[in-house]
């Protein structure tokens, strides 16, 4: 599987060039957002505002007001937590179109409680007006902005920097509302977000091989949350429903899965795999990832609880399941 | 070296202060080589404040922390009687003795560096640095050493140590509250609305020691977005300014002198340079913030730096 270098550097430098109103707003986190590239072309479309987050969205929504388009570039704490009554009064009340993409989603940062993003995807949602966007590969990374730029009021993006792998194929749009389908099957249907989907990827892989219909989606749009498909999906599960996220299971992915499936009557049961109402602390991804159970072992365990016995997946057969960029002919076996 | 002892109220020399700063700043080199990377001008800039602290300035009880940190014990929670907060390595809490509360936890590393010069921590401690299951973080929590409150989002410490420092007050403790701040974090608005409370409750239990090394993530802070004049706008927010070098001991230590019987709250501007007893660090400028060696050459430089690293004038 191709491992994509700061995809977003590069692509924000050449998707923007001839956007002239779209703005880059940072808070001391230029390079860190992979924005320096944006400041560096555009300086005369980059605005440093240190680190004054509750400022920046004033600013950004003023801007917004005026024809506009920021993109505030900041970690995802730095977004969703600090500025949040300024986000809610100054930009999603207004309906402005302002972008707010927000790096280090939930646990991929060693940087502890204070910067690991666990509840954004939930404060996020529950915005009246604001869309809700997370990448899961570099190929989201590099197709989101236009998913975001489509949107006339307010978008948060959770945002993927660095290392990031390619899961999806380029010529396979990421599409607004829209989640991918990743495997058809009735037995169980999982639903994946953000760095998860790798995961789930694995597990669903070793699950199938042990003979399971397993149903596997991706989903990038996290509000609004009504995809047909998904609906779909939701009702034909035979066991049950397992999702997977690197969030809170509280207000993120596992939540809005429990809304949609009470409204419309689907009676399945559903296990919810996530940050267990805690919050993290600081450790490397993978062993935080184990810790907490968001990697596809956990994913393992969830499927044996809905199967009722266990399945005798080990390690080693999870490991040996190759994942690699899933284009329209590998899909196709696929299903 | 050997570690200097917890003595508090004992006369401490300069020279013993800069001998542990320039501890500190060979220690956070060698860290920064074997783990290729460190928040190394962060040492360069505020060892001597930080040890002048510690040494000089505030009176704390004997460290009655494991010097061997802790593993990680699961976050604060009803459900978690085992969560705890590395305060203990600046003591135990008594009315007449002081607290610390270390606000830019990025420069973690500094304050591990000096517990262990001080004895406080193990001179082995930094084994656990940054390591799965370690207390002893990249960027300090509440439960690492030496740190006592959650701060890594940065401007928030001040307030706390506000609400410390008033109920201190309101329970008639003699005992101080130190904090230790960076200068970027002058730019959150927080940190503005604190000094209105301390002044405006006249809070003059507090001393604020303030980094002013310039330098950001981004870069110089008067690129990013300037924060000067720093006294005077603390001044009309009805602070206690002191302005000092920021390397020099004696200085530093002066400038702490009164908090406790004042009406408003004192802020030291230590003016410090990132390279400080490293020049060689001038050539990354102004990328500075989090240092990482590229090539081989460049880690046989700064390891031939490690033996010369001396003590340096004021």
């Amino acid at each position: 599987m191709e491992i994509v270098q700061r995809p977003h550097h590069g692509h924000l430098v050449r998707w923007a060039e001839h956007r002239p109103e779209v703005l880059v707003l940072s808070a001391d986190l230029t390079s860190s957002c992979e924005a320096d590239g944006f400041r560096d072309a555009y300086p005369e479309r980059f605005f440093s505002m240190g680190m004054a987050e509750q400022n920046m969205m004033g600013f950004a929504a003023g801007l917004a007001r005026e024809g506009f388009f920021p993109y505030v570039h900041t970690f995802a704490v730095f977004v969703s937590r600090r500025p949040f009554d300024q986000v809610a009064m100054s930009i999603a009340y207004p309906n402005l179109p302002v972008r707010l993409i927000g790096f280090l989603p939930g646990i991929t940062t060693p940087g502890g409680v204070t910067h690991q993003a666990v509840d954004d995807i939930g404060l996020m949602r529950l915005l009246p007006n604001m869309t809700v966007l997370e990448c899961g590969d570099a190929t989201e990374v590099e197709q989101v902005l236009d998913l975001a730029q489509a949107v006339p009021g307010p978008v948060y993006v959770r945002m993927l920097r660095g290392e990031v792998p390619r899961l999806f194929d380029p010529a396979e749009p990421m599409v607004l509302g829209r989640a991918r389908l990743l495997g058809e099957g009735e037995d169980l249907i999982v639903l994946s977000s953000g760095i998860c989907t790798e995961e789930a990827l694995r597990a669903t892989g070793a699950l199938r091989a042990h003979g399971l219909s397993v149903g596997h989606l991706h989903v990038s749009t996290l509000k609004p949350f009504d995809d047909p498909r998904v609906r779909a999906a939701l009702a034909s599960a035979r066991l049950g429903v397992i999702t997977l996220e690197n969030h809170s299971i509280v207000g993120g992915l596992g939540s809005a899965v429990a809304e949609l499936m009470a409204e419309r009557g689907i009676g399945a049961r559903l296990i919810r795999l996530g940050l267990r109402d805690t919050y993290a602390h600081g450790a490397s991804r993978q062993y935080l990832m184990r810790e907490y159970g968001l990697d596809a072992m956990a994913l393992v365990r969830a499927a044996e609880r809905l199967v009722g016995e266990p399945l005798g997946i080990d390690e080693a057969a999870l490991a040996a399941v190759r994942l690699e960029t899933m284009g329209r002919a590998e899909r196709t076996e696929d299903l | 070296m050997e570690s200097i002892p917890v003595r508090p109220g004992v006369a401490i020399a300069p020279g013993d202060i800069r001998r542990v700063a320039t501890a500190i700043r060979r220690r956070v080199l060698e860290h920064t080589l074997e783990n290729n990377g460190g928040y190394l001008s962060q040492a360069c800039s505020s060892a001597e404040i930080l040890a002048t602290l510690y040494l000089r300035v505030m009176q704390l009880g004997p460290s009655t922390a494991p010097p061997i940190p802790r593993p990680f014990a699961g976050v604060p929670g009803a459900d978690n009687p085992h969560a705890f907060t590395g305060a203990d390595y600046n003591g135990a809490p008594a009315p007449e003795l002081d607290r610390f509360i270390f606000s830019p936890v990025h420069y973690a590393l500094v304050l591990y560096a000096l517990l262990i010069e001080l004895g406080r921590l193990g001179p082995d401690a930094l084994a656990a640095f940054n390591r799965d299951g370690s207390t002893v973080e990249l960027i300090g929590a509440e439960h690492s050493p030496g740190h006592e409150v959650t701060a890594g989002s940065l401007g928030q410490a001040l307030s706390q140590a506000g609400g410390i420092a008033l109920a201190r007050r309101l329970r008639g403790d003699s005992g101080r509250v130190w904090v230790f701040m960076s200068d970027g974090e002058f730019q959150e608005g927080q940190t503005w609305e604190a000094f209105a409370a301390l002044a405006h409750h006249r809070l003059g239990n507090i001393g604020i020691y303030v980094d002013a090394n310039a330098q950001q993530c981004d870069g110089p802070m008067d690129t990013v977005m300037t924060t000067e004049p720093l006294a005077a706008r603390l001044r009309a927010f009805g602070a206690d300014v002191r302005e000092v070098n920021g390397h020099d001991p004696e200085a530093l230590a002066e400038a702490g002198a009164g908090v406790g019987g004042l009406s408003a709250p004192r802020v030291v501007i230590a003016r410090t340079d990132a390279c400080r007893g490293i020049d060689r660090l001038r050539e990354r400028w102004p990328k500075l913030h989090y240092v990482r060696f590229k090539s081989e050459a460049e880690f046989n430089l700064y390891r031939g730096l490690l033996a010369g690293l001396s003590e340096g004038d004021d």
